[in-house]
């Protein structure tokens, strides 16, 4: 173990790098899932032992590619805050593999299995590189790497409108690159260098007139990668691509790749920017909120009036990010905690929930509302799992969801917003109605058609979901792993800040 | 007269502008899915100008170390736009590759025949 402790940044890309280029050659579907859920099991523990060495030191793991310094060569450093983003995608990923088999085995062609496990490695490796790199280029190959992969992920959905959704997406997310770009090209423009924190060592010395060139680059930045983040208004490709991606697909996207791209943000406004610029000087903070409360009320109320369930959890998505950016543009230690710990807690939750929809799928092959009709009364494990996460989500007192808008609101009244923690509550209510209307449709009517012979699936893809449930109840008791991690990973990027 | 001149001595600034708003407007603009596509990798093209430029110094040779040579160019810019092309080019025919599946399943590659084949998306 000793020999392999200072390469584990590294083979925490390599692992499913490698893995994908096998999977890409294997013909048999189940060859390919044996091999993922090998490279999806080892993650975890090298996440893991990387987040235990990170607090256990307090000192961020620094891995120099090549053994090429700072400024010259590409660096990995992880700090607390990629620690603890790492765990999350891995952790979902195991999670969701066994779950993996028997939904891809029904969604997907017989010859195209493989290459599916492939893109979904790959797109593993890409957030995972996003999570460990301290290298703004390169986060921006991984970012590509993640999002080509994805597209061709949502487009091998069954209906042709993922073919739509996932050109949708291409589109939207390449200009959000782009963008993303642009911005680093400026900095590098600006202070030749690509590092992370060489950028902002260089800032900090910069005459204030040539801020201006700074202050562009962070615009581009912000705006880049809120696409990816599907911050409102800039949200419009996420309700296609994950009601119309295969169910696993849409699993592992929404618990880890909106929140990889939240980690992105995070780093370059805390650990970058926040360090030269004094954030309250620029309005980036206040248009995060109002974008951030935009997105809880208005994608909301978008999922009270859908019919599609795996569209209205979609759009449920976007609120939920809503309240992740609503967090950071708080940006004092109660809201950035809370916005961390609810990437972690949102991501266990819509992972469940969406697993919910995916086994619903399996049985009876469509998500829409008056299909799911009564389907609580002959599948009632499974779907007394989806009520308990959409629970969670809802942020009842008891579950994760709880812990982390607990301390928005605390955020909020820190501040001094009254206004700001009665909105989020106001918000919650919302959810309330479309998780009960789902809840109405799968419990309190007669099961008709499909529904009416469905019953739980097998073990392999119950388990998952039910873990994820238990995960999600159990976080809302004891958060000393979840929130206690994100308020150490908030002390380090605000103590950073101007 | 001064902005003539800056005009003159900054012109690649200005045709990387105009290459990145004219590939934006067609992404936006235009209902083809394949002249989005033109339009996208229009948009994509014009950030390699943007790195170049300033990584090439007038009068600066390759950096070969050689004792008759005191100015280098930047190779790093270079590097990464290598790089940025790759990701361009995959992306492009990953966007090809679902225009031409597009096209099997709808008959069409026009946005507005697509939306009105499937209803409201």
């Amino acid at each position: 173990m000793t020999a392999v402790q200072p390469h584990l940044p590294i083979l925490l890309i390599l692992v499913p790098l490698f893995a994908a280029l096998f999977t890409a050659f294997m013909r048999s579907g189940n060859a390919a899932w044996g091999l993922t859920l090998v490279a999806s099991w080892v993650l975890p523990v090298i996440a893991v032992s990387m987040l235990l060495e990170v607090i256990g030191s307090g000192q961020p793991i620094v891995y120099e590619l090549g053994n090429w310094e700072a400024p010259f060569g590409i660096v990995y450093r992880v700090d607390t805050l990629g620690a603890f983003v790492a765990v999350l995608v891995t952790v979902i990923g195991a999670v969701a593999m066994p779950f993996a088999r028997l939904s891809v085995a029904c969604e997907i062609d017989a010859h195209v299995q493989s290459w599916y496990y492939t893109m979904y490695l790959l797109c593993l490796t890409g957030l995972l590189g996003i999570t460990m790199t301290g290298d703004a280029f390169n986060a921006f190959v991984f970012l590509e790497i993640s999002s080509l992969a994805t597209y061709a992920m949502i487009a091998m959905g069954q209906h042709r409108r993922a073919l739509v959704a996932a050109y949708q997406y291409l589109i939207m997310g390449t200009i959000g690159a782009t963008l993303y770009v642009i911005g680093v090209g400026l900095l590098y423009v600006m202070t030749g260098s690509l590092n992370f924190y060489d950028i902002a060592d260089r800032l900090a010395t910069m005459p204030p007139e040539q801020l201006p060139s700074v202050i562009t680059a962070v615009g581009f930045l912000v705006v880049g990668v809120s696409l990816k983040l599907a911050l409102f208004p800039m949200h419009v490709w996420l309700p296609n691509a994950y009601a119309y991606a295969p169910s696993f697909g849409t699993v592992f996207l929404a618990g880890t790749a909106t929140k990889v791209a939240v980690y992105l943000l995070i780093r370059l406004l805390f650990s970058v920017f926040g360090v030269v610029i004094d954030l309250d000087d620029l309005p980036i903070l206040e248009i995060l909120i109002v974008a951030s409360v935009a997105a809880m009320f208005i994608a909301s109320i978008s999922a009270v009036f859908e019919t599609n369930a795996k569209r209205m959890l979609a759009y449920s998505s976007v609120a939920q990010v809503g309240y992740i950016t609503l967090g950071i543009g708080l940006a004092n230690q109660s809201g950035l905690t809370g916005a961390l710990v609810h990437v972690f807690n949102h991501g266990i939750i819509k992972t469940a929930l969406f697993m919910g929809l995916g086994i619903a799928a399996y049985r009876i092959g469509t998500c829409r509302m008056t299909d799911l009709s009564g389907i609580g009364r002959t599948m009632p494990l499974t779907m007394g799992a989806l009520v308990l996460a959409g629970l969670g989500l809802i942020g009842v007192p008891g579950t994760a969801g709880f812990v982390s808008k607990w301390y928005l609101v605390v955020g909020a009244v820190e501040q001094g917003w009254w206004w700001l923690a009665f909105l989020i509550v106001l918000s919650s209510l919302i959810a309330i109605v479309y998780i009960g209307r789902l809840t109405e449709v799968i419990f309190f009517r007669e099961p008709t058609g499909a529904a009416a012979e469905a019953k739980d699936p097998p073990w392999s893809m119950l388990a998952p979901m039910l873990v994820l449930v238990l995960a999600t109840v159990y976080f809302g008791f004891d958060t000393s792993w979840s929130a206690g991690i994100a308020a150490t990973a908030a002390t380090e990027l605000l103590g950073g800040i101007k | 007269m001064e902005q003539l001149e800056a005009f003159a001595t900054h012109y690649n600034y200005f045709i990387t502008i105009f290459l990145m708003v004219a590939g934006l407007y067609i992404v936006i603009a235009r209902g083809n899915l394949i002249k989005k596509l033109v339009g996208l990798s229009l948009f994509q093209t014009s950030i390699y100008l943007l790195y170049l430029t300033p990584a090439k110094i007038i009068g600066g040779t390759p950096p070969i170390y050689d004792p008759a040579y005191a100015t280098y160019s930047n190779p790093l810019p270079h590097v990464l736009i290598l790089t940025a092309i790759v990701v361009g080019v995959a992306t492009l025919a990953l966007g090809l590759a679902l225009v031409v599946r597009i096209h099997e399943a709808y008959g069409t590659v026009e946005e507005d025949d697509i939306i009105s084949k499937d209803g409201q998306l």
